[in-house]
């Protein structure tokens, strides 16, 4: 053991956090100009992905563990949240025949 | 060169999240959201965690993403189905994000980037290392993730049923 990652020398650690903090910026603009319920969907995981990429970047560059583990975790919360989440836009489709989210402003059947 | 290839990456992932955000078609949307989860993917691989490069492909960029496309072809949506969204929200929304891409990257500026100088032992993201840490100090949230699954599974299914 003990080698040396020559990318984590030549990269510095300024670089994951600009692209992570744009992926995130990126993931609430969709929320924010979207209708389409599973784009939405869609954008919740990309802002856990830039989140999950910068935990990843500080256990790599700090050569602690920990943090991958907390990002292991992260994709398993995912998992059951998109399970979830694709299971209530299914219904809300069989209900109204429409994903647009600006339908659904009155939670009733 | 290390810096060259990170800049291609970085490049693919951001271009393909750009086109997933403005996208009019649903399935294209999609199908680049896939692009940008196997960009992160090479990244993790480009930062020594193997493991969690392994478990992007598999969990996210393979049952997550496929989840998702099964969905949205089993929905059967219109092109014309996403109601035109008037200016002044939109740009309401380009105007608060770019405020809050401003504000995180503020929030980093005064890091110390002394802290994560010199040679990093780069081997702990293998397999090996990280399945010691998961079996040793994390094996109880790693039962209640198991718990966790089990019961968004079932919730899934109750949810999914026709006669509620």
């Amino acid at each position: 053991m003990g080698e040396v990652n020559t990318f984590i020398q030549a990269v510095p650690l300024e670089y994951f956090i600009i692209l992570s903090s744009v992926l995130f910026s990126l993931g609430v603009l969709g929320v924010l100009i979207r209708k389409n319920a599973i784009i939405i969907l869609g954008c919740v995981e990309l802002m856990l992905n830039s989140v999950n990429l910068l935990l990843a970047a500080f256990s790599s560059y700090k050569g602690d563990g920990n943090g991958q583990i907390l990002v292991f975790f992260i994709m398993v919360v995912a998992a059951a949240e998109v399970a979830v989440g694709l299971a209530i836009i299914a219904m809300l489709y069989r209900n109204t025949k429409s994903v647009d989210i600006s339908i659904f402003n009155k939670l009733r059947g | 060169m290390e810096q060259i290839i990170f800049f291609f990456v970085a490049f693919l992932a951001l271009a393909s999240g750009f086109y997933f955000v403005f996208a009019r078609n649903a399935i294209y949307s999609i199908l680049s959201l896939i692009v940008t989860f196997f960009s992160i993917a090479a990244l993790y691989i480009l930062l020594n965690a193997q493991f969690l490069g392994i478990v992007q492909i598999i969990v996210y960029a393979g049952a997550i993403m496929v989840l998702f496309l099964y969905i949205l072809m089993m929905l059967n949506l219109n092109k014309e189905d996403e109601s035109k969204k008037k200016n002044l929200p939109k740009f309401i929304g380009v105007f608060s994000a770019g405020l809050l891409l401003v504000g995180i990257l503020g929030a980093f500026k005064g890091l110390n980037q002394k802290t994560f100088a010199g040679n990093i032992d780069s081997s702990v993201g293998l397999t090996k290392n990280l399945g010691r840490l998961l079996f040793n100090e994390y094996v109880l949230p790693f039962e209640l993730a198991s718990i966790l699954i089990l019961a968004g599974i079932v919730g899934a299914v109750l949810i999914g049923k026709k006669d509620l």
